[in-house]
């Protein structure tokens, strides 16, 4: 019962957050509701039990990428920031809406129409040394090459990233 | 086999013009001529050798055998098939003698005509390929190798015509002659296709002729025409297409009114004009009907009265031009269509039915009608080979300029002036012969057309003889003679004169003194419609009414002209200007004719027709280029660049795909 | 217990909401912060089924763990790009990118 209170103040959360992130005029107020919806999301993951997927969420996505986008918004809205407004053609509005409403109602009919069943769940969380054996482990359903691999893709992201932005030398 | 040097005739002049074609440029002018006579000089001989053979074998049933030394089928439809060959044939070896030596005579001929003109090379090359196509269209085994052969004497026409191509008045009467005759000829393809349909031939193999045909080894064997079949599908089909065939043959040898090319056509080379437009090409239709002529005995007898009338009909309007031309070349070419004329007629008075009281003679027609082409050809030839010495000294061909050349030119004199008497129908020339038996023939078809005839052949000698009087005898026209002095033709040009001559009064004097005493071994035994040994016999009565009226009109003819004015032709002139001019501008033949294509055809017909080319057709693949072009235009916005606008396309196609996918 | 047809339905609903976002949207970050959100839902999603469907195992805990680095360093090269975009075209709109437009 309270299981499903929590849930409903999160969806709630987490649903206006997101219309309101995707429908403000300004910038600086979609990052924060964006904010709003990754600690709403990391509240869903406490909720299912999974406290260690709920720190990284709010450590990494909240925490991190967050600020990247805070960043990058002062560095390139310049306009937008200083109160110009973004105008959205109505008529692009009317068919994205149409498109992504079509594509909800497919996929909830999808989603609704397959018998699922829930299982019954002791709320225990998973392990800490479980989930850090899993991630470093060679053996079966053990994930230490995804690791390795996500920490190469990060490197090279960054150095992706300090390359293309990087500013051109010029001659002086 | 025999026979098999035939081959040869045809295809000696064919790798002449070959040679001569392609490496004609680079040769000297006499070593060009020299290869075309020496080709064209073997050809003859063995046409000659040929005859001889021919006509020295024995009958078969008193019919010379229809020989086919070569035959092989060119292009298989189905149940009928092109052939190519040779056939030999009374008729078609008598046309070869005619048209190897009238060739042979024109080649020396040009050796001094043409001399130092340009294109000398290319003018041997279009002879040989000329000679080559007559040749081919005689020896025809089918009726559609003899249409092709035929528009290839068209082109060949058409290229020596316009010879003198720079000059535009060549080129406007070769295309006229190329045109008319060709659009004559679409008839005839109409004729051949009709025939060939319904009787699933076209071979030259008629049922019931009577003559036993021998075909070489290794030919292929002619297909039966299935005459039961034509005419269950329609009695009046093989008339039609032999009706169809004649009009053809009809603008070849210009007829009425398919006539009007042949007066321009001597815009030409005088050479070209003796061998083609005299001798050999204008009397293809001729030989046309007398190559189908069992057929027209056998199922359209009544038919032919349509060739007697047109034949009548251009003979009186040709007769009737001539009297009043003033170009000499005009004169002749009007004299040609009226001895073809002649012809046409005697060929289609040999309608069964007719045999009237003279001689239980069939057909005396047939015989008159190729008769004449023989010596029609020899005499003609003359002629204009002739007048080609007369224009090659005075450098003009009118009349007016001429006048008193008999001084300057005897040996053209003597000539012109016995082909004259042949082609009045003077005794013991090879005119009269012919021309009495056409005459005998007529009377016995129907005194009516017997005494047109006789008058067309009393006009015939006026012209001919005004038109000798005119250049040979009269005033001298001082100032063009002080110029130059007219001068006698070199050799090469006066022997071809003088050996036609030779056969023209050869003939004459045996064809007269044979026919006035029955011989054997005149032209009846060689050539006749049913085949089999005709002796010719004179009838009296004709024969000496025709003579008399021939004499009278030489007679008036130098009354009129012969002295050194002419106060009656004057006279004459004044008192009928209108009929003088009607007649000097043919009777306005070329007037009506460009009337009726200018004004109706091509404002009536082509017009529209060129219209609705250019708007519905062109306009219909015009409307589709237009489509495709705005259906492109009116996707490009689709590649707006807009990346959002591709994520919409994109989600919806995938929305739209896993409905699709749930359905199934 | 909540059954899992909630947790689809929410994971539907911010999905669909990111993708109206992005197609609307035509400040570029804001673009990639709607790109967020679908990636968001996506996680809640897999973490949903792991924990209510198969319980025994544990793959969509680390299926949305990887999700998450990964879309870090997306997130990082993409305003990178920007960035760059930006200094090109001097402004941060997705209309001004019309190079290829034809």
């Amino acid at each position: 019962m309270a299981n499903l209170v929590m849930f409903i103040i999160l969806a709630v959360v987490i649903l206006g957050s997101a219309v309101l992130c995707v429908t403000t005029k300004r910038i600086m107020r979609a990052a924060t509701f964006l904010l709003f919806v990754l600690f709403g999301v990391a509240g869903i993951y406490f909720l299912l039990d999974y406290t260690f997927l709920g720190a990284a969420q709010v450590s990494v996505y909240a925490g991190g990428v967050t600020m990247i986008y805070v960043f990058a918004i002062q560095l390139v809205s310049k306009r937008t920031l200083q109160g110009f407004e973004e105008r959205v053609k109505s008529s692009k509005m009317i068919a994205g809406g149409l498109a992504a409403l079509a594509g909800l109602v497919v996929v909830c009919l999808i989603l609704l129409k397959a018998g699922f069943y829930t299982q019954e769940i002791a709320n225990v969380e998973v392990p800490m040394k479980e989930i850090g054996m899993a991630l470093v482990g060679s053996g079966k359903y053990q994930y230490v090459l995804p690791f390795e691999f996500i920490s190469v893709f990060l490197l090279a992201c960054i150095i992706g990233g300090l390359v293309v932005a990087r500013k051109e030398e010029k001659d002086v | 086999m025999e026979y098999s040097y035939s081959i040869f005739i045809l295809l000696l002049p064919l790798f002449s013009f070959i040679i001569l074609g392609l490496a004609g440029m680079k040769m000297s002018h006499k070593l060009a001529g020299y290869i075309g006579t020496c080709s064209l000089g073997i050809v003859t001989i063995l046409s000659y050798l040929c005859a001889f053979q021919y006509f020295g074998a024995d009958r078969v049933n008193d019919i010379y055998p229809t020989i086919v030394p070569y035959n092989f089928t060119w292009l298989p439809l189905g149940s009928l098939h092109f052939d190519l060959g040779i056939l030999l044939d009374p008729i078609s070896v008598v046309m070869l003698i005619v048209i190897s030596t009238v060739s042979l005579m024109v080649h020396i001929y040009s050796f001094g005509y043409m001399h130092g003109e340009k294109g000398f090379q290319r003018y041997y090359a279009f002879l040989s390929l000329f000679t080559m196509s007559m040749l081919g269209l005689v020896l025809a085994t089918n009726i559609f190798q003899m249409y092709m052969f035929w528009e290839l004497v068209g082109v060949s026409s058409y290229l020596l015509i316009g010879f003198y191509y720079p000059l535009k008045p060549a080129i406007a009467a070769s295309k006229k002659a190329f045109i008319v005759t060709r659009f004559a000829d679409m008839f005839f393809l109409i004729g051949i296709l009709m025939f060939g349909y319904f009787t699933h031939s076209f071979s030259f193999n008629f049922a019931g002729h009577g003559a036993e045909v021998i075909m070489g080894e290794g030919t292929t064997p002619f297909i039966m025409a299935d005459y039961g079949r034509a005419i269950t599908a329609g009695a009046m089909i093989i008339p039609t297409a032999l009706t169809l065939m004649f009009i053809g043959g009809a603008g070849k040898s210009a007829m009425f009114p398919l006539h009007i090319w042949l007066p321009d056509a001597m815009e030409g080379p005088t050479p070209v004009s003796a061998l083609i437009h005299a001798a050999t090409m204008v009397v293809a239709g001729v030989f046309q009907i007398a190559r189908m002529f069992p057929l027209w005995m056998a199922f359209a007898p009544h038919t032919l009265s349509i060739v007697v009338w047109v034949g009548v009909f251009t003979a009186f309007y040709a007769a009737a031009v001539a009297c009043a031309q003033s170009d000499i070349k005009r004169v002749l070419a009007f004299s040609t269509i009226s001895q073809i004329a002649f012809m046409m007629v005697a060929l289609g008075v040999s309608m069964p039915g007719h045999e009237g009281l003279y001689d239980d003679h069939t057909q005396l027609g047939y015989m008159a009608g190729m008769f004449h082409l023989f010596t029609h050809a020899m005499f003609k030839a003359c002629l204009f080979l002739g007048a080609g010495c007369i224009i090659h000294a005075v450098h003009s061909n009118e009349m007016a300029l001429m006048g008193g050349l008999r001084k300057y030119m005897p040996v053209t004199h003597i000539t012109f002036l016995i082909s004259c008497l042949a082609i009045a129908g003077i005794p013991f020339f090879s005119g009269f012969s012919s021309k009495d038996e056409i005459i005998t023939a007529c009377f016995q078809y129907s005194p009516v057309v017997g005494w047109i005839m006789t008058g067309i052949a009393a006009m015939t000698a006026f012209y001919m003889f005004r038109l000798y009087y005119g250049i040979f005898w009269g005033t001298e026209n001082k100032e063009a003679l002080a110029h130059h002095t007219p001068h006698e033709a070199p050799l090469s040009m006066t022997i071809p004169l003088i050996v036609l001559c030779v056969i023209t009064v050869g003939v004459g004097i045996y064809s007269t003194l044979g026919g006035f005493l029955g011989w054997e071994g005149s032209f009846g035994s060689f050539v006749s419609a049913s085949g089999k040994d005709y002796i010719i016999h004179f009838d009296t009565q004709i024969a000496l009414t025709s003579t008399v009226i021939a004499i009278l009109s030489i007679c008036l003819a130098t009354y009129i002209y012969k002295g050194e004015s002419q106060p009656i032709a004057d006279r004459l002139y004044k008192t009928f200007p209108k009929l003088h001019r009607a007649a000097y501008k043919r009777f306005y033949q070329d007037e009506i004719w460009q009337y009726v294509t200018h004004r109706i055809i091509f404002r009536c017909v082509s017009t529209p027709i060129a219209w609705f080319d250019r708007h519905v057709v062109d306009g219909t693949f015009n409307f589709m280029a237009w489509g495709a072009n705005e259906a492109g235009e009116s996707i490009r916005p689709w590649q707006s660049g807009d990346v959002r606008q591709y994520a919409v396309w994109f989600l919806t196609g995938t929305v739209a795909l896993t409905l699709i996918l749930l359905c199934i | 217990m909540i059954p899992v047809e909630c947790y689809f339905v929410l994971s539907a609903l911010l999905f669909f909401i990111g993708v109206y976002g992005f197609v609307t949207r035509r400040n570029l970050i804001a673009m990639l912060i709607s790109v967020e959100l679908v990636l968001n839902a996506v996680d809640i999603n897999f973490a949903a089924i792991n924990r209510l469907l198969y319980p025994n195992g544990n793959e969509g805990m680390f299926m949305t763990l990887f999700v998450i680095g990964v879309a870090a360093a997306e997130s990082a090269v993409a305003i990178a790009i920007i960035i760059n975009v930006y200094r090109q075209f001097k402004s941060d709109s997705v209309d001004a990118i019309q190079n290829m437009k034809r």
